[in-house]
């Protein structure tokens, strides 16, 4: 239930009262409510937990924490594994 | 594909794993909180490839695990209902309530649903006018914000034949009564990622002082669980007591602020059994008076149902970091996925199903991370 991956939005909609999305997960599609995360736009990447977005991913903080830990194995190319 | 595979780059989290060995310099027991995490490490054998320093232990982040027994027990009763179709997610229909579980209701004639979402349960409440549909909705704070919103939704639609059957628990008073407790040997925490996704990580800094325990948020692929675990030791080496965040594309301090404020209009907190734990106080959610109508205990009168678990179980135990599920006598033989006696070994976020899937000691063979 917990092992969430991300989806990109590709559509939004409403539904029944609610935002609603098509969400796209690389290749499989599910439907997903925004109501949580009223901002979304499409092409946002999201969190989703049965049915509902629960976070924005926010890609500056994602390649940070990719650059800073490539900056670690680069390193260790360097001096050698310790 | 974008946010998983660089995340999976065995590369960059060999990197890592080297920079954690370089950097411990004592034993140190951590505990990441969520089922989902304890899944993911065992699957990618991320425990085998950590300095012998490193201990970590499984904690209680298993919804379909702690939900109690007398719970279950309760939802067996609704289910068997001719009136009712009673929905719920998959991992819960094979959890052994006190005599049967949800399948056995299901095969002999009650209408039970498995769905992906408590709004497709509204949908089939909205479609089935002449029956009572209730929902389980069991979770921690991640199911939380979809679960009240599907209270709200059949509120807004003018149901009155939508229920649902509530066993919601909150990590922060477990992570209280795990460092409570005289048997305690956690020293840091992996906080669960999708959790403070929801409710932020602002509620943790007092337990983290209170504890003298260093927590940092982590994510669920293997390079973030690996991140999180470095900076945990980081933390521990240098002697610092702060809260930090391994997951910042996804889990700011606040949280999503829209959600929690959709929990606090339909959920209060409330004193919560957890299975083989025992009563947590304050460690949960039930409806506010307001939302009565929709509380399927009241609606067909299951208040009153209680249970005990059975003594040969030892999810308890291990649900509190304490022992590992080779170390119950029943791993394996008396229970195995086909014929479980605790909840941890149905749920794929339990930590007994995880060890069994994975071959946990059924093989010594150290996991290569070529597999990742
Ligand atoms: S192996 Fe089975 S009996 Fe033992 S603790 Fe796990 S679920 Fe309980």
């Amino acid at each position: 239930m917990c092992l969430g991956v991300p989806g990109k939005i590709v559509e939004i909609y409403e539904k029944g009262g609610l935002k609603m999305a098509k969400v796209d997960f690389g290749g499989i599609f599910r439907e997903a409510c925004l109501d949580y995360v009223p901002e979304a736009k499409t092409g946002d990447y999201c969190v989703i937990h049965v049915g509902f977005a629960i976070s924005l991913l926010n890609e500056k903080e994602a390649l940070e924490t990719l650059d800073l830990l490539k900056q670690i194995t680069d390193v260790e190319k360097e001096i050698g594994p310790g | 594909m974008k946010y998983v595979s660089e995340y999976r780059d065995a590369e960059l989290v060999r990197g890592v794993i080297d920079e954690i060995r370089r950097t411990v310099t004592h034993p140190w027991t951590l505990m990441e909180i969520c089922g989902g995490q304890t899944h993911a490490i065992v699957r990618h054998g991320l425990d085998q490839l950590l300095p012998p320093e490193i201990e970590l232990v499984h904690g209680p982040g298993c919804p379909v695990c702690v939900t109690p027994l007398e719970l279950i027990d309760k939802a067996l009763v609704i289910a068997s209902r001719p009136d009712v179709i009673f929905c719920s997610y998959g991992d819960m229909l094979r959890v052994p309530g006190s005599g049967r579980d949800l399948f056995s209701v299901k095969a002999q004639g009650g209408d039970v649903r498995v769905v992906y979402s408590p709004l497709d349960a509204v949908k089939i409440a909205q479609e089935n006018p002449d029956k009572q549909v209730v929902f389980f909705a069991i979770g921690f704070e991640t199911t939380a914000p979809p679960n009240v919103m599907s209270v709200l939704q059949a509120q807004r639609l003018g149901l009155k034949n939508y229920s649902i059957l509530v066993s919601h628990v909150r990590v922060p008073p477990a992570i209280n009564a795990i460092l409570s407790s005289p048997s305690n040997r956690v020293q840091g925490f992996l906080l669960a990622g999708h959790v403070c996704a929801v409710m932020g990580y602002h509620e943790y800094p007092p337990l983290a002082e209170t504890f003298n325990v260093p927590m940092v948020v982590t994510g669920f692929e293997p390079f973030d669980i690996v991140q999180g675990i470095l900076q945990t030791v980081q933390l521990l080496e240098a002697n610092k007591i702060e809260v930090g965040n391994a997951y910042s594309r996804a889990v700011t301090f606040e949280g999503n602020q829209a959600a929690q404020k959709t929990i606090q209009q339909v959920f209060m907190e409330c004193d919560r059994k957890w299975r083989g734990i025992g009563t947590i106080p304050m460690s949960g959610w039930c409806l506010r008076p307001e939302f009565e109508a929709f509380n399927a205990e009241k609606r067909f009168d299951v208040d009153a149902i209680t249970a005990d678990e059975s003594p040969l179980c030892i999810a308890g135990e291990i649900l509190q970091g304490l022992k590992k599920p080779h170390q119950c006598p029943a791993f394996g033989t008396a229970c195995a996925p086909e014929h479980p006696l605790g909840a941890t070994m149905v749920s794929s976020e339990g930590a007994c199903a995880a060890y069994y899937k994975y071959g946990r000691v059924l093989t010594t063979e150290h996991t290569e991370i070529t597999k990742i």
